[in-house]
């Protein structure tokens, strides 16, 4: 046996270990610490046979208690869908309106329109409704098709200008494109463009604006309404916006009421029914109505 | 101790052995011998556990520990049994844990999650009483109240009880496996699992109502969350104070690694005073003490008394240990034979490592400083801690609110130009009572606020909200603001809740517009 090697100030005998004149003293770990290890080892032994435990390409080894995670998920899913099942016929049962009106169906619908509305709505809508260019904001006061809860229950269900055979507005049609189609002269859509501005206190020359008064009445107002209210408060269905307003679906500058007198515009959007189910639009109604806007 | 680092430079040449004599008697109680049991013969890298069989004494401090054990085991299992009346709908457990209703109930204080911070200031101030009493008396803590120490004790009791003294029960583990070895073995097994299930049942009261949750156990019918805790704090005690006791102190804990840090110079430890016990022997009869002196021995008669009581197994003679808890069950025993034999107490006693020095080398005892700046730092870190804990538990709200502004959209531009916010606003009623509220926001010129949800989502500069007691109310709010009063971006609201008797929160938010 090599000659015991002892540490001179502590006394404590080294392991031997030398590195740049320090040595590594022997202070031993207690031998139940040792078993420990040992008995974890054993553990592992009878989890392996238990439990899945390794990989054999494209499968595994499965355990003798049968234990799978994704089978305890599937159990948690039915388990949840079974909770949701009282408020979910409720839900289909009862109107909108009524949903609305019930505390705890109103929570439900709400956390649920939520996740439904970030799956189906929020790519062209935004999270939250906040809405993007040539989509609306949900979350402000401007509605195109109405923003009552029956009226957001029908879009979603139906779509704008889709294929379903009840859907909003007729398909294929829209804004007129005014300049592309030659109705209207370059001068003339200056003109109801400045008028429009005018509407808004934006116009910049009066003398064009007092002109596009009579180019709005003659092509615009059967639309937009005899004073640019929009279809919905002119008592129409046909989603024209109020033009008097501070919220722009396209932009609020000239050049871009410009473009869009001369090339028409035209939103669609899908109908829902086909894809989702009718709580699921409820739901959704209910979150979209309670987003801020609803009438 | 023994992690000083041999710092000579030649390699492979054995060093050459310091002797403990050329150090001088004072210096060499400064740095602390190696125990025995590393100084073996062979190497290992692992250690064998030699059984601690502590054996019975008493003496003052034998007394202090049964005191503090009796007065720590009754404040842990009466507690949860106090009741505390709060009025109707609301527990009358004096300390409640209600982890599910997530609030802490502690005599007059209640505390939401949101207060969580009261318990870092616990947790800072215990650090610091643990400093103090340290920087003081050295491992106090450690030999009087912590709870390893309290319920080892308890179960050395119980052995004791059952299997007799240290004697008789190193004779009953060597010898062979009887009947009476076996009854008394089960016995003792019996009594502290008994002690570990009642441990482990206390500490759940402390949880759930107490009555309600014994009054389960008794029927069979308490959750198994319930009985699964009770099980690993039975487990946890049995297998800690029964079988791990000073293993858990010198290879689990922390505190005895760092404890170095803690202690100074004059710090009151457990100190053998080696000046004057050493050279020990053994004492013969014939022998007066005048001769033993003449003879260049000291008092310490080496009867061992000290090391068989420890409960950590130590020879406190080697001097200041990283084992050592501080108990001074050793001063107890060696005082007693002391006395037996003529001789002054005190051979091993709570002292200064100055004072020690000073006895030593001129023989005059040195001053004790209880008070050092040490000791006034931590006592008046503690105090500013309690005092602030203290003025915030006076001043405590029972109203509380927090807002949360809209993200996705940002801010919504209306159809007449107006610029809206939405923000998510809770109000906190810590209080027994429903409580009204109005609602203003402050610093946005023209702001009107309506709730979302409400009959009428009127635009008000006010709204009146209410929240029932003892429970968050979570309100959706729009702020609406004429697009003329924005500066920016950006600018700074605040909301302002102010209960029907005076009680005013406040909030600072933003309001966010278009860009200019």
């Amino acid at each position: 046996m090599a000659q015991k090697e002892k540490d001179a100030l502590s006394g404590v005998e080294t392991t031997g270990h030398e590195w740049d004149g320090l040595r590594e003293l022997n202070n031993p770990l207690p031998k139940w610490w040792l078993y420990i290890f040992y008995v974890c080892i054993a553990w592992a032994l009878v989890y392996y046979v238990l439990y899945p435990a390794w990989p054999l390409g494209k499968t595994y080894t499965k355990g003798l208690l049968g234990y799978s995670q994704r089978e305890e998920i599937v159990a948690k899913l039915a388990e949840g869908k079974k909770a949701q099942e009282k408020y979910l016929t409720a839900i289909a049962a009862k109107s909108v309106d009524d949903i609305q009106k019930d505390k705890d169906l109103l929570a439900f619908a709400m956390a649920g329109g939520r996740s439904y509305f970030n799956e189906n709505c929020a790519a062209c809508h935004g999270a939250g409704g906040q809405g993007a260019k040539g989509f609306p904001t949900l979350a402000d006061d401007v509605w195109l098709w109405g923003g009552t809860t029956a009226d957001i229950y029908k879009t979603i269900q139906h779509g704008i200008r889709s294929d379903d055979a009840d859907t909003r507005g007729t398909p294929g049609s829209g804004m007129t494109a005014f300049g592309r189609d030659g109705i209207l002269k370059p001068e003339q859509i200056n003109q109801v463009a400045e008028y429009v501005l005018s509407l808004n206190k934006r116009s910049t020359d009066a003398a064009a604006a007092e002109k596009g008064k009579a180019v709005f009445d003659e092509n615009c107002a059967a639309c937009h309404g005899d004073k640019a209210q929009g279809s919905l408060a002119a008592g129409m269905d046909v989603g024209a916006p109020p033009l008097v307003q501070a919220n722009w679906l396209y932009g609020a500058d000239k050049a871009t009421i410009v473009q869009t007198v001369t090339n028409g515009r035209a939103g669609v959007m899908p109908a829902w029914s086909k894809r989702l189910d009718d709580a699921t639009i409820k739901s959704l109604a209910v979150y979209v109505h309670n987003l801020g806007g609803g009438k | 101790m023994s992690t000083s680092t041999d710092i000579k430079p030649s390699k492979g040449q054995a060093p050459t052995a310091q002797s403990p004599a050329d150090t001088t008697p004072g210096a060499e109680a400064l740095t602390a011998a190696p125990p025995k049991a590393q100084r073996r013969a062979s190497r290992s890298m692992y250690q064998k556990h030699s059984k601690v069989y502590p054996k019975a004494v008493s003496g003052t401090f034998r007394r202090l520990k049964w005191t503090a054990l009796a007065v720590l085991l009754a404040i842990y299992y009466v507690l949860p049994w106090i009741r505390w009346d709060r009025g109707p709908n609301a527990p009358d457990q004096a300390v409640l844990l209600d982890l599910a209703n997530r609030r802490f109930y502690l005599f007059v204080v209640e505390l939401w999650p949101q207060q969580i911070y009261y318990l870092t200031g616990a947790l800072i101030l215990a650090a610091l009483g643990l400093f103090l009493a340290t920087s003081l008396a050295g491992r106090v803590w450690c030999g009087y109240a912590c709870p390893q120490t309290v319920w080892t004790d308890l179960y050395v009791w119980v052995e004791r009880l059952v299997e007799g003294d240290r004697g008789e029960r190193i004779r009953l583990d060597q010898g062979p496996w009887t009947a009476r070895k076996l009854g008394r073995k089960a016995l003792k097994n019996l009594i502290w699992l008994l002690i570990a299930a009642a441990t482990g049942g206390a500490w759940i009261f402390y949880f759930t109502d107490a009555p309600t949750l014994l009054g389960e156990l008794a029927r069979f019918e308490a959750s198994s969350t319930a009985v699964g805790f009770i099980a690993l704090f039975t487990g946890t005690t049995y297998l800690l104070a029964g079988f791990a006791r000073e293993q858990v102190c010198t290879y689990m804990c922390p505190w005895p690694r760092f404890q170095s840090a803690m202690i100074d110079e004059d710090s009151l430890i457990v100190t053998y005073q080696d000046w004057r016990g050493e050279g020990r022997s053994l004492m013969r009869k014939s022998q007066s003490w005048e001769e033993r002196k003449a003879e260049g021995l000291g008092d310490c008669i080496d009867c061992f008394n000290c090391v068989q009581v420890c409960p950590a197994g130590i020879d406190i003679r080697d001097g200041l240990q990283m084992q050592c808890i501080g108990c001074g069950l050793c001063v107890d025993a060696c005082d007693e034979i002391m006395t037996k034999v003529g001789r002054p107490t005190g051979l091993i006693k709570f002292d200064t490592q100055t004072n020690q020095v000073a006895l030593a080398t001129t023989g005059q005892p040195a001053p004790t400083h209880l008070i050092r700046p040490r000791t006034i730092l931590y006592s008046m870190m503690m105090l500013v801690i309690a005092g602030a804990i203290a003025i915030g538990l006076v001043l405590k709200p029972g109203l509380d609110i927090s807002v949360l502004r809209d993200r996705a959209p940002l801010f919504v531009t209306l159809a007449d130009g107006t610029v809206r916010n939405a923000y998510t606003f809770k109000i906190s009623n810590m209080t027994r009572d429903p409580r009204d509220y109005t609602l203003a926001v402050a610093g946005l010129t023209g702001a009107r606020i309506a709730v979302a949800g409400e009959e009428q989502e009127d635009q008000e500069t006010q709204q009146r909200l209410t929240a029932a007691p003892d429970m968050v109310a979570t309100y959706r709010i729009f702020v609406t603001a004429p697009r003329s009063s924005l500066q920016g971006a950006s600018q700074p609201l605040t909301f302002r809740l102010t209960s029907a008797n005076g009680e005013t929160a406040t909030y600072e938010s933003v309001f966010m517009g278009p860009a200019n």
